[in-house]
C-alpha cells in the first residue's frame, strides 16, 4: 500500500517537471528563428509578418500586475486589520464569508462585470482608444481578484502575532493603531509579504478575465486608458489557431511566464520559510 | 516462575540520546510489575518498546534482546505481536465511533464478522473491564459521550477483545479523578488472574497498592526490581530510598 | 488628545476602505442576479451544464484519487528528507502556475502528443492536474486534525497501517477531506482558459467524453468575447454564480458539522 501512496505523491513531482519540460521544449526551437533579445525587447508583434517581439505584452502583464497589486495591498491589508482588530467576533464571521465568497466567483464572471460595468464607465469618463477596454480596467478587475488572496494571508499573520506584544505595547501607553501599524504589521512582515507575492502570481497570471476588459491591442501603452495585451491574453487569443513558427512563439511567451512564475514562487517559499522561523506556526500558513 | 517476557541487556536511543541502557528484567505471567522512577527515567519508554510501539518514535534505534513466549519480538510481526500485547493510553483514547464499534474494532480486523459472535466478545470484554454494567443499554452511543473514567474502562475492554497475554498500560489513571482510578484500580486486581500487566505510574502509592513486583527505574537505567513489598520497606539501594521517601525527584 | 484625533481619523479611513472590498462583492453579485434573473434559458444551457458536469466528475475522478493519496503518503508514511521537500516544492509549483500553461501544456500533451483531440476528456486530464495542490492540502490539514492518539489505539490493537488509516484515520478526516473535494470542484467549474484550450468550445449535447464539448464558464467567455447574446450571457452568469454559491454554503455545512462533532 505505501508503495500506491508514494506513487500518487511522486504524481505531483512527475506532473510539474513535465509541464516545465513541455513548455520549454516547446518554445526552445522558437531561438532559432528570433533570438531571444530580439523577442524579448521586440516591440512588434506580427505573426503574418513573422515579427516576434513580445515587449509591448511583456510591459502591459508588469504594468498590470504592479498596478493591481498596489491596490490590493492597500485595500487587502486595510481590510483584514479592520477583519483582525477592529470588528466583533460576529460580523467578522460574515465578513470572513463573503470574502470566501469574493475568492470563489469564477474569473470569467469578474471579466464579465468588468466588460459590462467597468469598460462603459471608463469609456463615459475618459474615453480612450479602446472605448474603455484599457490596462485601467484590467487593473482594476485584477485588484479585485487579488484581494481574497491578500486578505487571507494578512488576517492569519495578524493573528499569528503573540498577544504579548499587544499587552507589552498597550502597557507602554500606545494607542491601538500605533500598535497595529508599528508593531503588529512589523511582526507580520513575512506573511503578508508572501501573500502579497501570492496575490502578483495570481495578477500576472490570470488570463480570461483580462482578455474580456483589456482590448488586446498588442501595443505599449501610452496611458492608462489604452487598449493592450498581456503575456497571457497572448496565448489565449492566438494558440486556437496558431501553427509553425508562431505556435512555437506562442509556447516561447509561455516560457517567459514560467520562468516568471516559478521565480516568484521561489520568492515566496522564503518568505513563508522566515515566516514559519518567526512565529512557528507553520500549519497556518 | 513462569517467564513471558524476558528482556536482555537492552540499550535504547532517541537518534543519539541514549534512553535506556542495559536493562534486565524479566515479567512473571499473571503478575502485575510496576515501574516507577521521576520523569524521564525511561519507564514509558521501556512500556512501549514492549509491544514495539516504539517503532513510531523519531529513528528509533535498540540494542539486546526481549522476548515474549521465547520468540524475539524485533522479528516478530509487530501485528501478531501487538495483538498479543495490548496497551492502554494515558489519555483514554477511544475512536469517535459507537462503544460497540470501538470493541469490535480489533476482533473486526482479524476477520470475526458473525453479529452473534461479536455480541458475545463485546459483552464479555465489557464485563472483564467492569462497565457493561453502565454502558450495556447504550451500546451504540458515542464513546467519546461518556466520562473519562468510563472511556479509560472501554479503552480497557477493547484491548481484552483482542485476548491478549500480556497488557500494559501507561499511566492509566493519570488523567482520572479519585473514584474512577480506584475503580480502574481494581480492575487491575481482578484482571491479573487472567492476564499480565505491566503497569507505568507516577502513584507510589498505586504502586504499593496494586502491584505485586516494582522497578524502579533512574536515568534510564534500572536501579532495583523486586517484591513490592520490599522495595517499599527494605529498599536495596540508597537512590531507591531516597525516591519512594520523597527525597528525590 | 492628539493621538486618540489621530486614531479617530484611522479607524474611519479603515473601515471605508474596507467596506470597498464588500461594496464590490455586493457590487458584483447584486448586477447579476439582477440582469441575470430574466435572462435565464435553461433549454440552451443544457449542454453546457452536460458538459461541466462531465468535467467535474471525471476531473475529481482523476484528482480525487491522487491527491488524497500524495497527502496520505506526505502525513501518514514519509519521514522527511529530499523527497518530501521535492514534493512540496511540486505541490506549491503546481499551485502557483497560471491556468493558460497548463492548456498549454495540455494542448500539447493530451491534444497533441495522446492524439486525444479537443475533447472533454483531454480539458478533464488537464484540470484534474489542477486541482491536485488544492485536494493535498486541504487532505493534510484534515489529516493532521486526527489526534495521534487515534492512530496509536488502533496499532495497539494490532492493527496494520493501512488498516489504521482505512478504518480510523480517514473517517475523522473525510470532512475536512470533503472540502477540499467541494473546494476543487468551484475551481473546475470556474476556469476558462485551460479548458477552452483543451476542451474546444463545441455548443452539442456531448455524446461521450471523447467529444469536444463547452462548460459553463466557457460558454458565458464566448458569449460575452464574441458579442454573441448578452442576455444569454447574463443567464448563464447567473447560473454559475448561483452554483459557487451553494458550493460555497456546502463547505461551511461541512465546517460546522466538524465543528459540532468536535465539540469533546
Amino acid at each position: 500500500m505505501k508503495m500506491i501512496f508514494w506513487l500518487c505523491a511522486a504524481i505531483m513531482i512527475i506532473v510539474i517537471t513535465f509541464m516545465g519540460a513541455y513548455i520549454v521544449f516547446g518554445g526552445l526551437p522558437f531561438f532559432g528563428h528570433t533570438n531571444i533579445i530580439d523577442f524579448l525587447l521586440g516591440k512588434k508583434w506580427n505573426p503574418t509578418g513573422e515579427k516576434f517581439g513580445i515587449f509591448p505584452m511583456l510591459i502591459t502583464s508588469i504594468y498590470g500586475t504592479i498596478g493591481a497589486t498596489i491596490i490590493g495591498v492597500i485595500v487587502g491589508i486595510s481590510t483584514a486589520i479592520v477583519l483582525v482588530e477592529i470588528l466583533p467576533s460576529k460580523v467578522t464571521k460574515v465578513f470572513s464569508a463573503a470574502i470566501d465568497l469574493l475568492a470563489g466567483i469564477p474569473s470569467v464572471i469578474y471579466g464579465f462585470w468588468g466588460l459590462t460595468v467597468i469598460v462603459p464607465i471608463i469609456d463615459k469618463l475618459w474615453g480612450g482608444k479602446g472605448a474603455g477596454s484599457s490596462l485601467l480596467a484590467a487593473i482594476f478587475i485584477l485588484s479585485i481578484m487579488i484581494l481574497p488572496t491578500i486578505i487571507r494571508m494578512t488576517e492569519v499573520s495578524l493573528r499569528a502575532v503573540p498577544n504579548e506584544y499587544k499587552e507589552g505595547a498597550l502597557g507602554l501607553g500606545a494607542s491601538k493603531f500605533q500598535y497595529i501599524f508599528k508593531v503588529q504589521l512589523g511582526a507580520a512582515k513575512s506573511g503578508i509579504m508572501a501573500g502579497i507575492v501570492l496575490g502578483i502570481g495570481r495578477a500576472l497570471g490570470e488570463t480570461m478575465a483580462v482578455i474580456l476588459v483589456s482590448g488586446n491591442a498588442a501595443i505599449i501603452p501610452k496611458s492608462l486608458v489604452d487598449p493592450v495585451r498581456t503575456l497571457t491574453a497572448n496565448i489565449a487569443i492566438e494558440m486556437g489557431y496558431a501553427s509553425g513558427v508562431h505556435q512555437q512563439a506562442l509556447f516561447a511567451t509561455g516560457m517567459v511566464l514560467f520562468i516568471l512564475i516559478m521565480l516568484i514562487n521561489f520568492l515566496l517559499t522564503q518568505f513563508i520559510r522566515s515566516a514559519e522561523r518567526r512565529s512557528g506556526n507553520a500549519s497556518k500558513i | 516462575m513462569n517467564k513471558i517476557i524476558s528482556i536482555k541487556d537492552l540499550s535504547f536511543y532517541y537518534g543519539d540520546f541514549e534512553a535506556l541502557k542495559h536493562i534486565n528484567l524479566d515479567v512473571t505471567k499473571n503478575e502485575v510489575l510496576a515501574f516507577i522512577g521521576p520523569s524521564g527515567c525511561g519507564k514509558s519508554t521501556l512500556l512501549r518498546i514492549l509491544n514495539r510501539m516504539s517503532d513510531l518514535a523519531e529513528s528509533p534505534r535498540v540494542k539486546g534482546t526481549i522476548t515474549f513466549n521465547e520468540q524475539d519480538i524485533f522479528t516478530m510481526d509487530t501485528i501478531e505481536l501487538r495483538k498479543k500485547v495490548g496497551m492502554v493510553f494515558q489519555k483514554p483514547n477511544p475512536f469517535p465511533m459507537s462503544i460497540y464499534d470501538n470493541i469490535a474494532y480489533g476482533p473486526r480486523m482479524q476477520g470475526i464478522k458473525k453479529k452473534a459472535e461479536l455480541d458475545e466478545i463485546v459483552e464479555d470484554s465489557l464485563k472483564k473491564a467492569a462497565i457493561w454494567d453502565e454502558v450495556k443499554d447504550k451500546l451504540r452511543k458515542n464513546a467519546i459521550s461518556v466520562s473519562g473514567g468510563q472511556q479509560q474502562r472501554i479503552c480497557i475492554a477493547r484491548s481484552i477483545a483482542m485476548r491478549p497475554e500480556v497488557l500494559l498500560m501507561d499511566e492509566p489513571t493519570s488523567a482520572l479523578d479519585p473514584i474512577s482510578t480506584s475503580k480502574i484500580e481494581d480492575l487491575i486486581s481482578e484482571l491479573k488472574k487472567q492476564y499480565t500487566i505491566v503497569i507505568v505510574t507516577h502513584n507510589m502509592q498505586q504502586a504499593a497498592r496494586i502491584s505485586d513486583r516494582t522497578a524502579f527505574f533512574l536515568l534510564g537505567e534500572l536501579v532495583e526490581v523486586d517484591d513490592t513489598q520490599t522495595i517499599f520497606n527494605l529498599p536495596k539501594h540508597k537512590k531507591t530510598e531516597d525516591y519512594i521517601t520523597g527525597r528525590f525527584g | 488628545m492628539q493621538v486618540k484625533y489621530k486614531d479617530k481619523i484611522t479607524f474611519t479611513v479603515l473601515i471605508c476602505i474596507s467596506l470597498i472590498t464588500i461594496g464590490m462583492l455586493l457590487w458584483i453579485l447584486g448586477y447579476i442576479f439582477l440582469k441575470g434573473f430574466g435572462n435565464i434559458d435553461l433549454v440552451k444551457l443544457v449542454p453546457p451544464i452536460i458538459a461541466t458536469l462531465y468535467m467535474v466528475v471525471i476531473g475529481l475522478g482523476i484528482a480525487a484519487p491522487i491527491g488524497i493519496g500524495a497527502a496520505i503518503y506526505l502525513n501518514e508514511y514519509a519521514k522527511g528528507g529530499r523527497f518530501v521537500r521535492g514534493i512540496r516544492f511540486a505541490t506549491e509549483s503546481l499551485a502557483a502556475v497560471p491556468s493558460i500553461l497548463f492548456g498549454l501544456f495540455g494542448m500539447m500533451f493530451f491534444l497533441t502528443s495522446l492524439k486525444l483531440g479537443f475533447s472533454i476528456l483531454s480539458g478533464a486530464l488537464t484540470i484534474s492536474m489542477m486541482v491536485l495542490p488544492t485536494l493535498v492540502k486541504t487532505t493534510e490539514e484534515a489529516l493532521k486534525t486526527v489526534p495521534v492518539s487515534y492512530r496509536e489505539g488502533s496499532l495497539a490493537l494490532g492493527a496494520s497501517k493501512f488498516a489504521t488509516i482505512s478504518r480510523v484515520v480517514l473517517p475523522n478526516a473525510l470532512p475536512g477531506i470533503l472540502t477540499g473535494v467541494v473546494l476543487g470542484t468551484g475551481r473546475i467549474v470556474g476556469e476558462t482558459a485551460a479548458i477552452y484550450l483543451t476542451a474546444g468550445t463545441m455548443y452539442r449535447l456531448p455524446a461521450s467524453p471523447l467529444e469536444s464539448g463547452r462548460t459553463l464558464s466557457v460558454h458565458l467567455y464566448l458569449l460575452a468575447k464574441e458579442g454573441i447574446s448578452f442576455e444569454e450571457a447574463y443567464g448563464t452568469a447567473l447560473i454559475l454564480l448561483l452554483v459557487i454559491l451553494i458550493l460555497n454554503l456546502f463547505t461551511y455545512f461541512i465546517g460546522s458539522k466538524l465543528n459540532k462533532s468536535r465539540v469533546k
